[in-house]
């Protein structure tokens, strides 16, 4: 597959995307109602969203190579940012996202700054530390600002008409497909010019990069920053979409599950790691219903009750494909079919 | 050579990250006697060692007394009896003295603690004493016994055993290794000439990752064109 | 004064909570370098299954079911650490991303299981009558579990010492933790005193989860990997490798934890802690740590 037929592929697939909301078809089981409809749209969107969060994390994991633990942080600062300055603040959506993208630059900045002091393990573990940090802090509820374990839910006014409301799932659809082209080609674009290329360099060997004058630091530190920007301005999609800002998404855990997107697809290819994330994001809405409509009730029940949990199937996948596999699908498409280079060389 | 070679290495290469160290290194041990592996800084001495125990990747052949020892595992390479002197010595600072030359012993080995008490009597009185206490020369000398003690019944891998150290304690590690050297082949590398003209007879010097030359240390000290060329010195004294 | 005394001895019970974790977590941290994501799986599978062991007894004699509940435990973090060292860690030695990316693997998998099996809900313990009463100690009245949990830790703790102190095997862990390579150069194989650690870091995990269920009286599948964040403040701040310091951390992480969260407001001295994780990390020298 040449590089023209793969663009006109992609551009195929988007065309697909974008006309969705106007094509009834149904398709079970993967959908329980036809792809136009609301409840298939919302899922779309939300898949779009995680890819998004997904390639945001390979950018400083997969390209980088620095292995952070706290990705979730920046996430939930996006959710809880917006959310805060359309319910707390009363702003509009537009100034909440001005305020948003402030927060989002300057956090990573600083915090990024003091992580990357540290290197391997140790920058891991002082990224998890914030990570928890901002964690508990949320659960604490301070000046009553982030809803504590119940997390905000958005009052009916706060996001503009165009946005509210069953009807209009096909508009936050499109922002959110619109949201993942544009972060894709930001993904594409930043990897491979030239900050890009020192990017993948250090991650195979940071003292060259130093013996070659530049400074390895400055360049972590812009990869952290974009990937973390990125990762907070998927934050304010995802809040969108959901309405509400709740405390699951700032946990440990939720990083790992990112980790596991991100290594499924296959680090350091941009798309194997949107891949895992649509995926991921999938499976854990419909595994269940999945699980019922395939007959599995029938399975006795040490069978039946792990491949219901999609975290089960996620984590034992996972560790096959690290045990086996190390590329993830991506790795293994391209063992398949080794002209269809990744994304990260072209 | 009447008998076969105690250590016989071929065509040794080494990477360490993304630099090629060692271009095909080839050499053999005769056994007794100390044979010098000498050449300046950076030429890949330690390297080589290293190499032989299978502590860093490389390629190429090794064998002991014909057998081929290169891909085995460090532990099994050890207990064919070569035993190592890192250029750090390497004791475990945590451990007392006596600690550090348990950790050495081996079910199938004869315990040399007499021996070594002989060679070294400090050792037995600080004994008790942690290792990351004790002087430079002290810690060689743990080094060198611990290095007996685990069945270096063969051969010994000796790294720059005197860099660092006072002229006094030099002596005394120099005594120590000449005694070493009646009971086992060792394989030393030195930057010191003096030192080395006082243990080795035969020399193989290493240049750039090459063997460069092989012959006696007499020869080397006593051909300044070739001391030179080698060893890049102007006298015989400490090399650069 | 009795609320200090009480701050004091609470703080000590659940810092022995914390150093049953972290101990484990220390060898295996230093010894191997392997930062071991699925600790927090082997206390939650160990507390479950203790439980589900304990269920057939539940109307004898409290005090047996919860001693068999204590050695179900402890055989099955042992086992589990054991399967998973040999099955899935000792593979990826030459990879250490993979070993700390299989570990998160069983970590999230095996909390979907247990959530899976028994559901999120919190399970009741079966204990006996004194464990639910109070003692009075120096004017405060102290839980009796708190008491059971620091007696326990420090049998641990000595025992620990004990076996690192005085056989063959602790002697090559501690030169192990400071300089594995030389360990190997002198012919000892690490590899299987990594699968001796590990061993020894499941059966304190399984220990922990199970007296973690005593100490609150439920068991529940999030509380592993929520202790896991303070086991890694523990390890961090004790010294990678040192049981001694693991012991002395987790006593002092405990009791400043307590004191704020009683004294400045609930959660702070959760905050506080975690910064003090990241303070250690990035103001400590590089204390034989990888490269």
């Amino acid at each position: 597959m040449n590089r023209a037929t793969r663009i006109a592929a992609l551009a195929a697939l988007l065309v697909l995307l974008i006309v969705m909301p106007w094509i009834g078809i149904p398709l079970p089981p993967l959908f329980s109602e036809a792809m136009s409809a609301p409840g298939s749209l919302n899922l779309l969107a939300l898949c779009f969203v995680f890819g998004a969060l997904a390639l945001s994390y390979d950018i400083i994991f997969g390209f980088a190579g620095l292995l952070s633990f706290g990705h979730a942080l920046y996430f939930a600062t996006g959710v809880y940012v917006t959310a805060i300055a359309l319910t707390h603040w009363h702003c509009t959506l537009l100034q909440a996202i001005g305020i948003t993208i402030v927060v989002a630059l300057i956090l990573p900045l600083v915090i990024g700054a003091v992580c990357l002091r540290v290197r391997d393990i140790q920058f891991a573990m002082v990224t998890l530390a914030f990570a928890q940090a901002g964690s508990i802090l949320v659960m604490q509820n301070p000046f009553g600002l982030t809803g504590g374990e119940e997390g905000l839910a958005l009052g009916p006014s706060a996001l503009p008409a165009a946005l509210v409301g069953v009807a209009n799932t096909r508009n936050i659809y499109w922002i959110a497909l619109a949201f993942l082209v544009l972060t894709c080609a930001i993904g594409v674009w930043s990897v491979n010019s030239a900050p890009g290329r020192v990017w993948q360099a250090i991650r195979e060997n940071e003292r060259r990069v130093a013996v070659l004058g530049l400074n390895p630091y400055l360049y972590k530190l812009g990869a952290f920053v974009l990937s973390s920007f990125l990762a907070s301005m998927a934050g304010v999609v995802y809040m969108v979409i959901e309405g509400s800002a709740s405390p699951d998404v700032t946990t440990a855990s939720f990083t790992l599950v990112l980790l596991v997107m991100v290594v499924l697809g296959g680090v350091g290819t941009l798309w194997g790691a949107v891949l895992g994330g649509i995926v991921y994001e999938y499976l854990d809405f419909r595994l269940v219903v999945l699980a019922n409509a395939s007959g599995l009730q029938s399975l006795p029940a040490f069978l039946r009750v792990p491949l219901s949990e999609p975290l089960f199937i996620l984590g034992v996948l996972f560790i096959i494909l690290v045990l086996f596999v190390p590329g993830g699908l991506a790795g293994a498409v391209r063992r398949l079919n080794p002209a269809l280079l990744s994304s990260g060389s072209h | 050579m009447s008998a076969s070679p105690l250590l016989e290495v071929r065509d040794l290469h080494a990477r360490i990250g993304q630099s090629h160290i060692l271009h095909g290194v080839s050499f053999s041990v005769r056994s007794g006697g100390v044979t010098g592996l000498l050449g300046r800084n950076g030429v890949g001495k330690t390297t080589t060692l290293r190499g032989i125990l299978g502590l860093t990747d490389r390629t190429g052949t090794i064998e002991m007394e014909g057998s081929p020892i290169g891909s085995l595992r460090t532990d099994a390479i050890i207990r064919r009896g070569i035993a190592y002197v890192p250029e750090d010595r390497d004791v475990f600072a945590g451990l007392t003295v006596e600690e550090n030359l348990r950790l050495a012993e081996r079910p199938d080995n004869e315990l040399r603690y007499d021996l070594i008490y002989d060679l070294f009597p400090e050792l037995k009185t600080r004994a008790k004493q942690r290792a990351g206490t004790l002087s430079g020369g002290q810690q060689q000398m743990v080094a060198i016994a611990r290095a007996l003690l685990n069945g270096g019944n063969r051969l010994l891998l000796v790294d720059e055993p005197t860099k660092g150290l006072s002229p006094l304690v030099v002596r005394n590690v120099v005594e120590a290794l000449q005694r070493a050297a009646q009971v086992v082949t060792i394989l030393l590398v030195e930057q010191n000439l003096s030192v080395a003209h006082k243990l080795a007879r035969d020399a193989i010097v290493l240049d750039q990752g090459r063997v460069g030359y092989v012959g006696t240390v007499e020869e080397l000290m006593g051909d300044p064109a070739l001391a030179r060329k080698h060893l890049g010195l102007t006298s015989a004294g400490t090399g650069h | 004064m009795s609320t200090v005394v009480l701050l004091l001895l609470t703080g000590l019970g659940l810092g022995a909570l914390y150093f049953l974790i972290a101990s484990g977590l220390s060898l295996i941290w230093g010894l191997m370098r392997v930062l071991n994501f699925a600790h927090g799986a082997l206390f939650t599978i160990a507390a479950y299954v203790a439980w589900s062991a304990m269920q057939p007894l539940a109307n004898g004699d409290p005090l047996v079911a919860w001693l068999v509940g204590l050695v179900v435990a402890i055989v099955t973090g042992g086992v589990c650490a054991m399967l998973l060292e040999v099955f899935l860690i000792r593979p990826l030695y030459a990879r250490p991303i993979g070993q700390i990316l299989v570990t998160v693997g069983v970590a999230l998998a095996a909390v979907a299981l247990i959530e899976g099996a028994y559901g999120s809900d919190p399970k009741q313990m079966i204990l006996p009558p004194w464990m639910s009463a109070s003692t009075h100690i120096l004017g405060a009245d102290l839980p009796n579990t708190r008491l059971l949990l620091i007696g326990v830790a420090l049998a641990v703790l000595a025992a620990l010492l004990l076996f690192l102190r005085r056989t063959r095997y602790g002697l090559v862990i501690r030169a192990g933790v400071e300089n594995r390579a030389m360990v190997s150069a002198l012919g000892i194989n690490v590899e299987r005193a990594f699968t001796v650690v590990f061993t020894i870091g499941g059966i304190a995990a399984g220990l922990a989860g199970f007296l973690a269920g005593t100490y609150f009286g439920y068991v529940d599948p999030t509380r592993g990997t929520s202790m896991l964040i303070f086991a890694f403040i523990v390890v961090v701040i004790g010294g990678l490798g040192s049981v001694t310091g693991s012991a002395i951390a987790a006593a002092v992480v405990a009791i400043v934890q307590q004191f704020l969260n009683f004294y400045a407001a609930p959660g702070v001295g959760d905050f506080s802690v975690v910064i003090l994780l990241a303070a250690a990390l990035l103001l400590r020298p590089r204390s034989g740590e990888s490269t």
